[in-house]
């Protein structure tokens, strides 16, 4: 019977592929709206993602998330060297800073200054010159996304059509030269500004002469060491906060989750997807059984148990579960496969794909209960009326 | 079960069936007797409203009586519980429904092949069999499409077909020839006397169709919840049979 079940299904095809569509719908939505929520939400710590060297940030006790800027002494970073159980301490810049282009243009940028020596918290992609560049006097390195906007010389010196900025050109920071010597894939972060990392030292230079200020300090513990006790001492010996980096990119991530209208936005675009789901195809699957009734009434008058139907009834239920949630699965993938990442931030986890098959389970079961009710209910003895 | 069952297919004695409560309650049957032999076929008359339906939905297990007597094949279907009763009727009981409730999603061989496939019957095979039913019913090159596409005379044909085509012992049918024009009417009563013909075989058709009398074995007439008349094919009352003990037997016109 399980054949005459999907043929019934199929057969109508107005409310299949009704439910089929609502269904897909609802995982699109749900989905989709998930995963850019994720994406965002994973944007809000790329940084601490991308610097896995670092095991300990340390920054200023006020500060409340990774991008929040509350400016330590130059010296601090000493005062953390001098904690033993640290393998290493490096100071990190990060600022806003004005970019001089060479054809005149000036560009509000996010300047990343990192330890001079050891070039730890660099980009995680190269995508042109390397690292180690950065060495070299004056150098900076350009984010290769910025190149294609903000960096984007209209009037090239040299003359000719408009240009990405690229390596070799000379900018200037504040009034001050520096030369692009690399391009980098530089992680994307909430901030919109373009990007530019150097070294820890120049970024100071650069800086106005009132905020030349060390933002955050990274650190290692030696091998060996407590991670969760040595924060504990560098707090107390320096009055600074100081995390391990899970719970510094939780604390960063419960921020934008707490403190942001962002959660309530995605929130409501998941819920009406679920209520579509459940107004549209949990709807249309009860009036699909509904319309069966008498013919499932015919079958229990000619010898189908109530078992027996209802497994078609979930048979039913279980077809459109699934082909909806592919159906809308795919798409959002698909749409998460076209749309380029800098565009817009889309991170399907694999918990997402589960709370959508969730969703729409729940949708199905419910209807198809409703359902089934109707059906154990019923009296094969109608069926003979004129 | 009881050695009444070698000689008699359904034995219905003093069954009442009431509807509803209180204001609303409405008394189908009476206090219904109703015997058909081995082999036989039988045919309920009586007006609109008399019970007809009631009596036969409780034979075939589709109701239960409230109070009485009944043997199908040895079997009580009334006593038999929930999905043991359907199963029963599965194995027993062959229907033509008033309405015919076809699907109209299935093709029309697939809805005669119903029986079968809940019968555990394999699907190839099922509509092997279904199609070769259609034909005897005449609707051979009808198999495909859905059956909302045929006449409501070829629709009633389908669901004879499906009612025959697993062989039922027990077929109960509801005014079956409703819709069809005479001669349909005397070849679809041809296949069900025949097929139904057997030692532990009986048929039992609700008609108000006079031009299939002549397939009768027996006549129960009956009048507000009552059999209250046994007569042969041609109106000649039967011996033997009298349900009420020695009621007397009018002259039936
Ligand atoms: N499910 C039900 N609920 C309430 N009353 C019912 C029900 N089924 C039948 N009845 C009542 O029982 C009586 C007998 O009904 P039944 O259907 O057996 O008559 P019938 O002889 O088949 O009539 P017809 O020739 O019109 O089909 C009628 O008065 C009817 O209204
Ligand atoms: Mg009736």
């Amino acid at each position: 019977m399980r054949i005459f079940a999907l043929k019934m299904l199929f057969g109508d095809s107005a409310k299949f592929y009704g439910i089929l569509l609502g269904l897909g719908f609802a995982t699109l939505l749900i989905s989709q709206q998930s995963s850019i929520f994720v994406g965002l939400m994973s944007r809000t710590f790329g940084f601490i993602t991308d610097t896995p060297q670092a095991e300990i940030w340390i920054a200023d006790p006020d500060q409340r998330y990774l991008d929040d800027n509350k400016a330590l002494r130059t010296t601090a970073v000493q005062r953390i060297r001098g904690i033993e159980g640290l393998e290493w301490a490096v100071p990190l810049y990060k600022g806003l800073i004005m970019v001089q282009l060479p054809d005149g243009q000036r560009q509000m940028s996010q300047v990343i200054g990192i330890d001079d020596s050891s070039l730890i918290a660099g980009p995680s992609r190269m995508l042109e010159g390397t690292l180690d560049d950065l060495r070299r006097s004056d150098a900076i390195i350009v984010d290769e996304r910025a190149c294609r906007r903000e960096f984007m010389l209209k009037r090239p010196p040299e003359g000719g059509p408009p240009r990405k900025l690229r390596v070799g050109d000379v900018v200037e920071l504040n009034e001050l030269r520096a030369e692009v010597v690399g391009i980098c894939k530089a992680t994307q972060t909430f901030q919109s500004q373009p990007v530019i990392y150097t070294t820890y030292n120049r970024a100071i230079q650069f800086a106005p002469p009132n905020r030349r200020m060390t933002s955050m300090i990274l650190a290692k513990a030696a091998p060996g060491e407590d991670v969760d006790a040595l924060c504990a001492r560098i707090s107390e010996r320096t009055g600074l906060s100081a995390f391990p980096t899970d719970a510094y990119r939780e604390k960063t991530l419960q921020y934008w989750i707490r403190e942001t209208g962002i959660p309530i936005n995605f929130g409501t675009s998941i819920i009406l997807g679920f209520v579509v789901g459940v107004a549209v195809a949990g709807q249309m699957f009860y009036n699909f059984t509904l319309d069966n009734l008498k013919y499932f009434g015919a079958m229990k008058a000619m010898g189908a148990t109530t078992p027996r139907l209802l497994g078609m009834v979930s048979m039913q239920a279980a077809t459109v579960a699934v082909l909806g949630f592919g159906l809308g699965i795919g798409i959002t993938s698909a749409f998460g496969l076209t749309v380029p990442g800098d565009r817009l931030a889309f991170r399907m986890t694999w918990h997402i794909p589960l709370v959508a098959a969730g969703a729409v389970t729940l949708i199905c079961v419910a209807s198809a209960a409703l359902g089934m009710y109707r059906v154990f209910r019923l009296d094969p003895a109608d069926v003979f009326k004129g | 079960m009881s050695a009444v069952a070698t000689d008699l297919a359904i034995r219905a004695r003093a069954v009442a069936k009431a509807f509803g409560k209180g204001d609303s309650r409405v008394v189908a049957l009476h206090s219904a007797d109703f015997d058909v032999p081995c082999g036989e076929m039988a045919m309920l008359v009586g007006p609109s409203g008399c019970g007809k339906t009631t009596l036969i939905s409780i034979i075939a297990g589709l109701l239960a009586r409230d109070h009485g007597e009944l043997s199908v094949l040895g079997t009580d279907p009334s006593a038999l519980s929930g999905d043991k009763r359907t199963s029963w009727r599965l194995k027993t009981v062959g229907f033509v429904f008033q309405q015919f409730n076809l699907i109209p999603q299935l093709s029309v061989v697939e809805n005669v092949a119903v029986p079968l496939v809940l019968g555990g019957t394999r699907m190839s095979e099922a509509i092997e069999r279904s199609s070769e039913m259609m034909a005897r019913v005449g609707l051979k090159g009808r198999e495909r499409g859905s059956p909302i596409k045929l006449s409501g005379g070829q629709q009633q044909r389908v669901a004879i077909a499906r009612a025959l085509v697993n062989s039922p012992k027990i077929l109960v049918c509801d005014e079956p020839t409703s819709a069809l024009d005479g001669a349909t009417g005397q070849s679809v009563m041809e296949l069900i006397a025949e097929t139904c013909r057997g030692p532990d075989r009986a048929v039992v058709i609700v008609t108000h169709d006079e031009r299939i009398f002549r397939f009768a074995d027996r006549i129960a007439h009956m009048d507000d919840g009552r059999v209250d008349r046994l007569t042969d094919r041609d109106g000649n009352p039967l011996d033997g049979a009298a349900p009420q003990g020695g009621a007397p037997m009018e002259q039936h016109a």
